[in-house]
């Protein structure tokens, strides 16, 4: 029988990806206070469950990889080594070998072997040095044994009284060993019992067997392996027809009995062609969603098929009365009611909590604050803050940095720390928590803060910032964004190149969040990350052009403000600018983007809805605000293709298509206007 | 038709040896640990166990002990999925009333020969 082992593999991969992430929580709690039995038994069990299935499955460098970890594991979890913090460390490291090593086959792509290597033999090498004498496995026993294939064996068994209550059976065992040759079994039966005494679930019988065949002993030891402990058992080489004679001798009194009604009756199984196709092992994304969440949409569906029932009743009426109009208006209002349930129901689904990022900072905290040579106590809040899964894929790697930036710029060596008279070890607090539409998280360190005036002699000094220019607190912190900013006066390998941080701020932008920071000198700084909860549902603000109705996403407006021709300069041909208090901000029209005939020309009669985009403001001209609404967004990519300053399209309630309007794709446009408008004049 | 109860935590193995045995004309049920096993056992009849050893809440010795006290499962074979690194494991099962073991890795071949040692 053939069976395609790969249909298991995904199956195994994830299993053993989650195995790995339970091993790493549970390690880096070992280090807190005592050592807890139960973790290292999860620890063992994990390592356990990936080397017998990467055994099966025929991954041996895993297999290889773990059996050594597994040694090292099962002698912790015996008691018979300490838990020290430097083999919490290899074991760390070993579960990020495992780690690649998994998601190296997964993408049929390759792993550092040299460290896998150096992590294996650090693993030996730590066996080794622990291993007290007794603990030295002993050469596997038996090897003595080179049993020659000879006539055959002459076996005397007899099982105790209590053999078949584990299971086993002597028939079956007859039978096994009838598969190897000739075999003439002698039953004694001298020790069943009278029948008043007759138990009838232990057996009685012992038997002298004599199997010609050339199989060795070690494949007569197998058949018996099983039940060696419940059975007195010998077996000896046939050596000629006088020892048979002399064996059977004893039994004289005995009534000889043959095995003709033992014929081996073992059927094999019809093997089937194994139909699964050889699945190569392609990775679709999948999310875990809580039965609950299912349950409560599938409930909905049902309510909704009921009001559905309801309606139905209306269409098969030629007439109506007043008293079923009524009901007809009841119906419909059920079913917005149940179509707005079954969207925020299925919005939810794709909602996850935030635990799935905050999982991955206990281990990069500890890692990097060994490395750095610093405390740190990583304090988490609100884990359980739910948001888009695909705003979670994103947002990994920007809070991955901005926790790295903490750790290594933000809080102070201690040595720094005990002569400013704080605690040595440092907080970093990580908090997340749903404000309005939005998810806002936090990360807070008590660290040395961020020095204004350091900030702004380095953005002089670059020429980021004019000597005269006045900056509010805010404006100076925000600098930290600038590409090419960076304050740190050692660049470490941790954080500190100057790029990363203007990505950060890209990335969160792209979101459509946004990043404030809070600092007081020598307590510490906060980072605060806002970023909309989904990106499948906007906020936004419908507008007029002409006939059109275009969509403009709330969090991007600032202001709407009507203005005045004589307001407006035109700069170098075409260029309309407006002086808005301090600042020019240039003006789009957007019946000119988009080509409208029939829209409002005059300032007069218009409104200029002032947005915010990459960090630049720009004035939108409309024709007229008409409300806010929650839209849902149908990508264009998929649809049509990509346009500039359009990031989307969505479906109003009267079945029209509206355009989403783009903003830092607007302000780009801005600018480029604002380039060809500056190279025309040169 | 035989009914088998496949004891694993670990979802690929319980999987492997699910399809394998179906693919074998065997009736199967699956449990995650000896926890569920026990309780399922308790409301359905088997002719035979098929047990992981190392697995959370309850281990698979626990379990065949525990089932072993049943008067259904006095004779029914046990069997347990083990490493070749567990000889302490196979004492202490056999002990528990196991009726013997499967040594990990092993492919279906291995697994069906086995298990016809036990139920025909």
């Amino acid at each position: 029988m053939s069976i395609d082992l790969t249909q298991f593999q995904q199956t195994f991969f994830e299993e053993s990806l989650e195995g790995l992430d339970d091993m790493e929580a549970n390690l880096l709690q070992l280090e807190v206070g005592a050592v807890d039995n139960e973790q290292i038994n999860s620890i063992f069990r994990a390592a356990h469950s990936i080397k017998g299935g990467s055994a099966t499955f025929g991954f041996e460098q895993i297999a290889g990889f773990t059996h050594v970890l597994e040694t090292l594991l099962d002698e912790m979890r015996e008691g018979k080594r300490d838990v020290t913090s430097d083999s919490v460390d290899v074991l760390l490291q070993s579960v990020d070998i495992l780690r690649s090593m998994i998601n190296a086959i997964q993408h049929e792509s390759t792993y550092d072997e040299e460290r896998a290597a150096v992590i294996q033999s650090r693993l030996e090498i730590m066996l080794q040095d622990g291993m007290s004498p007794a603990t030295v496995i002993p050469a596997t026993h038996g090897v003595a044994d080179v049993s020659h294939a000879g006539l055959g064996w002459n076996i005397s068994f007899t099982p105790h009284a209590s053999m078949m209550q584990t299971g086993n059976d002597t028939v079956r065992i007859l039978r096994e060993l009838e598969e190897f040759g000739e075999l003439n079994t002698v039953v004694d039966t001298n020790n069943i019992p009278d029948f008043d005494d007759y138990i009838p679930e232990n057996s009685y019988l012992s038997w002298q067997l004599e199997l010609r065949t050339d199989a060795n002993k070690s494949t007569i030891d197998d058949v018996f392996a099983w039940v060696e402990d419940e059975c007195e058992l010998t077996i000896t080489p046939i050596v000629d027809i006088d020892t048979i004679g002399a064996v059977s001798s004893p039994q004289s009194e005995s009534e000889p009995a043959t095995n003709t009604d033992i014929k081996p009756s073992l059927t094999v199984a019809q093997t089937r062609e194994s139909k699964a196709k050889s699945t190569k092992t392609t990775e679709t994304a999948s999310i875990r969603v809580g039965i609950d969440k299912v349950d409560a949409l599938i409930n909905m569906v049902g309510e909704l098929v009921i009001t559905q029932s309801m309606l139905n009743q209306f269409a098969e009426r030629e007439e109506v009365t007043a008293a079923q109009i009524e009901q007809l208006k009841n119906g419909l209002g059920q079913l917005e009611r149940n179509t707005r349930e079954l969207q925020e129901s299925v919005m939810s689904i794709r909602m996850l909590p935030i635990s799935f990022i905050f999982s991955r900072f206990p281990r990069m905290v500890h890692d990097l604050s060994s490395k750095l040579g610093k405390q740190i106590e990583l304090i988490m809040t609100g884990e359980g803050t739910e948001l888009d899964k695909t705003v979670m894929e994103k947002i990994g790697d920007p809070l991955v940095h901005l926790v790295r930036n903490a750790i290594d710029h933000g809080v102070e060596s201690p040595e720094e720390r005990a002569e400013k008279g704080k605690s040595a070890v440092g907080k970093v607090n990580l908090n997340a928590y749903h404000q309005g539409g939005n998810i806002v998280i936090e990360i807070i360190d008590d660290g040395a803060g961020l020095d204004k005036n350091r900030l702004l002699n380095k953005a002089r000094e670059k020429g980021l910032v004019r000597e005269d220019d006045i900056l509010s607190e805010e404006q100076i912190y925000q600098l930290i964004f600038t590409p090419g900013f960076s304050t740190a006066e050692i660049v470490s390998d941790v954080s500190g190149r100057g790029v990363g941080m203007d990505v950060v701020n890209k990335n969160i932008i792209s979101l459509g969040g946004s990043i404030d920071i809070e600092s007081k000198l020598e307590i510490g700084t906060t980072f605060r990350v806002r970023l909309p909860l989904t990106l499948a549902i906007l906020d936004g603000q419908t507008v007029k052009v002409g006939d059109e109705v275009y969509i403009i996403p709330l969090v991007s407006i600032r202001e709407s403000i009507q203005i005045k021709q004589d307001m407006v300069r035109q700069v170098g041909g075409d260029m309309e600018v407006f002086k808005l208090r301090d600042e020019y901000l240039p003006i789009i029209r957007l019946h000119q983007v988009f080509e409208i005939e029939r829209a409002v020309e005059e300032f007069e009669n218009g409104l200029l809805v002032v947005v915010e985009g990459s960090g630049r403001r720009v004035g939108l001209f409309v024709d007229e605000l008409l409300g806010q609404q929650q839209v849902v967004i149908k990508s264009l990519d998929t649809n049509f293709k990509k346009m500039a300053g359009i990031s989307g399209a969505t479906i109003l309630g009267d079945g029209s298509v509206a355009i989403i309007i783009d903003i830092p794709g607007m302000v780009n446009l801005a600018s480029i206007q604002n380039r060809d408008v500056k190279r025309a004049i040169a | 038709m035989t009914k088998v109860l496949a004891v694993d935590d670990s979802a690929s193995m319980r999987q492997m040896v699910s399809f394998t045995l179906k693919g074998a004309g065997y009736d199967v049920v699956e449990a995650k640990d000896g926890v569920e096993a026990l309780g399922i056992a308790k409301t359905t009849s088997f002719n035979l166990v098929i047990t992981d050893v190392n697995m959370p809440n309850m281990d698979g010795i626990s379990l065949i002990r525990e089932l072993r006290t049943l008067p259904d499962y006095k004779f029914i074979p046990m069997l347990m999925l083990t490493t070749e690194s567990g000889t302490d494991k196979k004492t202490e099962g056999k002990a528990a009333g196991a009726t013997g073991w499967i040594v990990k890795p092993f492919n279906p071949d291995q697994l069906l020969a086995t298990i016809k040692r036990v139920i025909g």
